[in-house]
């Protein structure tokens, strides 16, 4: 039986697990799939390298194929979202400078409140407050900025949002370049570990299930394509439901901490894996359940209204007219081909390609397309709601 | 006669960085400046607002250069996107061959090619020189295995060298493997026993 090979791309981080066990554990091979993984170097190579054809589907920030479809950034391609590779699963810290004035101050580093977190972190710094992120168009700015303004700051003055590569994000602290960060794990931990940082928040502590990478294509290839992107959708779902079975995450973090992935100590990269952080160099541990989601709660499931919150997100930013943002998103998150890719399979398939973003409390059962699924909590820290129809 | 475009090369490496400003220099008379600092980047960019920033492809800065993009207006607009779009198969090629340039919106692709050409052929260049120098890193290191392997078995079995390479070979041969994997693999044996 012949494999169909796939050249894929992604960055080395955690959250790179679905591609990479979907290659090892062998559930590319069920679906008569080999994946020709490339390590990227950075979020602007790996969108280059799939939008010029060297790769055909790659882990992506899942605000990175709304900005293009915004024509911010130096797009030179469409892409279209086949599925969420992993919800949450990033990290706020804060250097040492600032970590020492927030325990002077009291803070106790809890890891879990996102209000007097915010506002410790404000009392704290000098304006403007300098942070860190690895790209312009993440999660991380988008749930800093969210986080921040429903603090009170006035993002557009109050601080300066720079990019820095994660694996550069330690030195930038010590250079004194930045004050704090939102990163992907391992490099907040590393950041602990090299003594430069302590860790404040995990980010669903902003927003319990936010979207944090994307499997894209480009636009078009999905088309002419649809039986090998199928399989592909169909591989990585697998690989999503191994990795969140709490007894594979050794295995993971040793596959992962290989030096064809991600070359670093496997057991700082099970921390973001099992959610157990050390979260000061003086060794203070925390708790983060639930740290990083890649298939609880129909994890993989595209859903529009995740596309049209970026859209909005980054048209306010940038100062771009917001009903041309959603008109311009609104294709970019494929559910409806991830729903003919997965119907028929078992999986957890929601009714609706659309929701209400941070409308639930708790976990909560939900109408799927023939049983019920059951949707992890979605919810803002400032309890607000997002109505994608209201919106539009 | 236009003023002569202005680029900045950001490349760590000051040998190479002299060889791609000497690349664009014998493509066309160009304004160079090299920037081998990564911290801070995009900053330093924005103060010498050129009109091409070429850099590595492979580079983790080059994400920094993304956030120079979002600037709105014109004037605080110094690199505004990746390779002139319409400039065709310009922007592959540049990607196939590991460099990356961030142009300023509105430069006419006529003005930009002769920079790029340059720019491709020298990464080009470069990426031969880095793969035959990984080749030739591997080839030392098979020996060094080799030479190691051949030399437990002339101990072991207290043979000659030609004769312990025979004995070598034959088994490779056998197994359907490269010699130096053999070699390899007894090391590796040997290791764990002693």
């Amino acid at each position: 039986m012949s494999l169909t090979r796939i050249p894929a791309g992604y960055v080395p981080l955690t959250d790179a697990a679905p591609l990479i066990a979907a290659q090892e554990m062998g559930f590319a091979a069920e679906e008569r799939l080999t994946l020709d993984l490339h390590r990227a170097p950075s979020w602007s190579s790996l969108r280059d390298m799939l939008a010029y054809g060297q790769v055909d589907a790659a882990q992506m920030l899942s605000p990175v194929p709304v900005a293009a479809a915004l024509g911010l950034g130096g797009a030179s391609a469409q892409f279209s979202v086949l599925s969420v590779l992993s919800v949450n699963g990033t990290v706020i810290g804060a250097g040492s400078r600032l970590a020492d004035r927030l325990t002077a101050a009291g803070h106790r580093f809890s890891f879990d409140d996102a209000v007097s977190a915010g506002q410790a972190l404000i009392a704290a710094s000098d304006r403007p407050l300098r942070i860190g992120v690895p790209f312009p168009f993440s999660m991380h700015a988008e749930l800093l900025t969210y986080w921040l303004e429903g603090l009170g700051l006035d993002t557009a003055q109050d601080i300066v949002i720079r990019t820095v590569p994660p694996p550069l994000m330690a030195r930038a602290i010590r250079s004194g370049d930045i004050d704090a960060f939102c990163v992907g794990e391992p490099w907040g931990s590393i950041a602990v570990e090299q003594g430069d940082g302590s860790l404040l928040l995990p980010g669903r502590a902003i927003w319990s299930f936010a979207p944090e990478k994307v499997l894209a294509v480009r636009s078009g290839w999905a088309e002419t394509e649809p039986a090998l992107s199928g399989r592909l959708v169909r591989a990585l779902w697998r690989a999503g439901r191994w990795l969140a079975d709490p007894s594979c995450r050794g295995l993971a973090a040793e596959i992962l901490s290989s030096r064809r992935y991600l070359d670093l100590p496997a057991e700082i990269i099970e921390r973001g894996l099992s959610g157990k952080f050390t979260v000061t160099p003086q060794g203070l541990q925390r708790e983060a359940p639930g740290f990083v989601g890649f298939h609880d709660g129909a994890a993989g499931y595209p859903w529009r209204s995740q596309a049209q919150w970026t859209a909005l997100r980054l048209a306010k930013r940038n100062g771009l007219d917001q009903q041309t943002a959603l008109q311009k998103a609104k294709h970019v998150f494929r559910s409806d081909l991830y729903r003919t890719a997965l119907s028929g399979t078992g999986a957890e398939l929601p009714g609706a390609s659309s929701r209400l973003g941070g409308a639930l409390e708790a976990g909560t059962p939900a109408a799927g397309e023939s049983d019920p699924v059951n949707l992890l909590p979605n919810r803002f820290f400032d309890g607000r709601v997002f109505d994608p129809l209201a919106a539009g | 006669m236009p003023d002569p475009l202005s680029i900045i090369v950001v490349e760590a490496d000051r040998e190479r960085a002299f060889m791609i400003a000497d690349g664009l220099r014998e493509a066309g008379e160009f304004d160079i400046q090299v920037i081998s600092e990564p911290s801070g980047l995009a900053r330093r960019i924005e103060a010498r607002d050129p009109d091409v920033v070429l850099i590595d492809i492979a580079d983790p800065s080059r994400d920094v250069l993304e956030e120079l993009t979002l600037a709105s207006g014109p004037k605080e607009r110094p690199v505004a996107m990746f390779v002139d779009r319409s400039a065709d198969g310009l922007s592959a090629a540049a990607v196939e061959a590991g460099v990356s340039a961030y142009v300023v919106d509105g430069l006419q692709p006529s003005r930009l090619k002769p920079v790029l050409d340059a720019a491709i052929a020298r990464f080009r260049l470069f990426q031969r020189m880095r793969t035959e120098l990984a080749e030739a890193k591997r080839a030392l290191e098979e020996r060094k295995v080799i030479d190691r392997a051949k030399g437990m078995i002339m101990k072991a079995r207290g043979i000659e060298e030609d004769e312990a390479y025979a004995l070598l070979r034959k088994a490779a041969m056998d197994q359907n493997k490269r010699v130096a994997e053999v070699a390899q693999a007894l090391v590796t044996a040997a290791g764990l026993l002693a």
